[in-house]
């Protein structure tokens, strides 16, 4: 490269994490959005942010990006924070926006053309238009992509740079099923090779499917954290034991269901109607974790 | 997990930025035709219809209307290329999200700047270089007389596209929709022009619209464009006598000193916090 190499800096990059936030709070006109959300994303794990509509997820990510001010809390992205970091800061990280590129009548390798003359290490624009798949509209004016189309223009825009830190958020709403997989493939791509990735979603198969960790975001704070395995642990060790008696369902919601099944068949002459023993599936756990806090209660 | 080496070459420079801004604007530009049309067509029709309608009337001290309507009109297509088109252009870009990816790029302010500066620049000069054939060939309007004429013209119409660049800029910062903004901002530059004697002659202007208008920059770069164009003598029949080169220079100066500050304070890539 160029005579501009910094030494190296003071603390390894490759242990602290990509980002860490204490206590994050922003309200908007007095109603609060984020109370005090904490977060931690590892160095080059694909994190997703879960949550519903309004939950404050593009209102963490915009602070963690630096372009929104934040009312509570420490911030710390690739160790530095959002707030008052500079162009050398930026040029690390690399943001998946819902905007467009830098017009409606500007084609698609144009348009890469133009922006890889904001960065020092753009990527060449062949090979980000063969990344998202894009290389046969590249002639193609930006006002007449598809909706998933301009997601993936959005997509090679943020990596062009070769970020460490990708923030995507919500990447593939309005795409259609075919697109999203390839996108799927496509963030696969960037984890696998190094990249940081945040991302938010609504969609738990999105997360499911992508994520090392997913973290759950409701009320304005991070109220689970876990491999989209062992979402919801301790709610999924609750089953619930149901079945027929006296013309109606009896349910019992239980951690040892071994036992309450002992007793039942003991106490039962013969075959117990309609028998079953169910464990919540992610998207319970999802809904409960989820519905607990929009009633005030963040467990 | 491999460590990921942060020693990365430095940005490229704001003027890096800024030149590849304006060949994106000047493409843009010639791709967005009502724009073009619009850009360049108003001073040019307007010439055409005022001159042809008006054409035997004449100014104070036998000046020609189409003579005096000339540093008028050009004037306002400076006006119009400069403020009305980078206000509203500002205004939409950032409603259309394009300047959050400037945002996040971590694009200099200035870079940014520079090229709707150097589109207005560009502009301006082919929308002159069509306007003054015209007016030139088709009703034998002259042209300045010499060298100290044209550099007159040179440092007005620069100093005005400036001025109007900067309050183009700082005008984009209104509150509202772009849509909104662009309404206001057009109303207030057809108001403008006849507040600054483009149309009337100044002297005809009751006095309080002459005194508003001083305040404003249309008023001295279309008198700065008549001691261009028009004789020596004409100048006896401006307000204050003579052509004032010092004081427009000194107004259109401080204007896009204030404009400038405007911006700084102003100037904003994503809208307003809900």
């Amino acid at each position: 490269m160029t005579s501009t190499q910094l030494a190296p800096p003071a603390t390894p990059t490759g242990t602290a994490p990509a980002v860490a936030v204490r206590g994050l709070g922003k309200s908007y006109g007095g109603r609060p959005v984020l109370d005090g959300l904490d977060l931690e994303v590892r160095r080059g794990e694909c994190f997703a942010l879960l949550g519903p509509n309004g939950a404050g997820k593009t209102t963490t990510i915009e602070v963690l990006e630096g372009v929104r001010r934040r009312d509570a809390g420490e911030v710390l992205v690739l160790g530095e924070d959002p707030a008052v970091a500079g162009r050398d800061w930026r040029a690390r990280i690399g943001v998946v926006s819902q905007g467009e590129g830098a017009g409606q009548e500007l084609s698609v390798r144009e348009t890469l053309d133009h922006f890889a003359h904001y960065t020092a290490t753009p990527r060449p624009t062949a090979e980000l238009l063969a990344a998202v798949g894009l290389t046969e509209q590249a002639g193609t004016r930006v006002g007449r992509l598809s909706g998933g189309q301009r997601r993936r223009l959005a997509v090679a825009l943020g990596v062009q740079g070769d970020p460490e830190l990708v923030f995507l958020d919500e990447p593939t709403t309005g795409m259609d099923p075919a697109a999203r997989r390839q996108f799927w493939q496509l963030v696969r791509d960037l984890r696998a090779g190094g990249t940081t990735v945040l991302l938010t979603t609504h969609y738990l198969d999105e997360a499911a499917e992508l994520a090392d960790r997913v973290g759950v975001v409701a009320g304005g704070r991070l109220v689970e954290v876990a491999a989209p395995a062992e979402l919801g642990a301790e709610l999924r060790r609750v089953a619930t034991v149901r079945w027929r008696e006296d013309g109606g369902w009896r349910e019992v919601r239980t951690e040892t269901p071994s036992l309450v099944l002992r007793d039942l068949l003991a106490a039962a002459p013969h075959e117990v109607p309609g028998l079953s023993v169910t464990r919540p599936g992610l998207e319970d756990v999802y809904l409960q974790l989820v519905g607990a806090t929009q009633q005030g209660d963040p467990r | 997990m491999t460590a990921v080496l942060t020693d990365r070459p430095a940005p490229p420079s704001t003027a890096r930025i800024a030149l590849a801004r304006t060949a994106l604007e000047l493409r843009l530009f010639g791709r967005e035709r009502q724009q073009v049309v619009f850009a360049f067509a108003y001073p040019v029709v307007m010439m055409v219809i005022f001159a042809s309608v008006l054409g035997d009337e004449e100014r104070p001290g036998d000046i020609p209307f189409a003579q005096y309507f000339l540093a008028g009109i050009a004037a306002t297509g400076i006006m119009l290329i400069s403020f009305q088109a980078v206000g509203t252009a500002i205004a939409t870009e950032r409603e259309a999200g394009q300047l959050e990816r400037l945002q996040v790029l971590g694009t200099p302010p200035a870079a940014y700047f520079a090229g709707k500066a150097g589109l207005v620049l560009v502009s301006v000069a082919a929308q002159l270089a069509l306007l003054l054939p015209v007016a030139r060939y088709g009703f034998d309007v002259p042209m300045p007389v010499d060298l100290a004429h044209w550099l007159t013209f040179g440092w007005v119409a620069a100093l005005g596209a400036l001025a109007g660049t900067v309050l183009g800029v700082a005008v984009s910062a209104l509150p509202g929709s772009a849509s909104s903004t662009t309404t206001a901002v057009s109303a207030f530059a057809i108001v403008l022009q006849f507040f600054s004697g483009v149309f009337f002659g100044f002297l005809e202007l009751p006095g309080w619209m002459q005194q508003l208008s001083a305040l404003l920059p249309l008023k001295w770069l279309t008198q700065g464009m008549r001691s261009a164009f028009l004789p020596e003598q004409a100048g006896a029949f401006e307000v204050a006598g003579g052509w004032e080169h010092g004081r427009t220079a000194l107004v259109l100066v401080a204007w896009v000193i204030i404009g400038t500050v405007i911006c700084v304070r102003t100037f904003r890539w994503r809208r307003a916090e809900g």
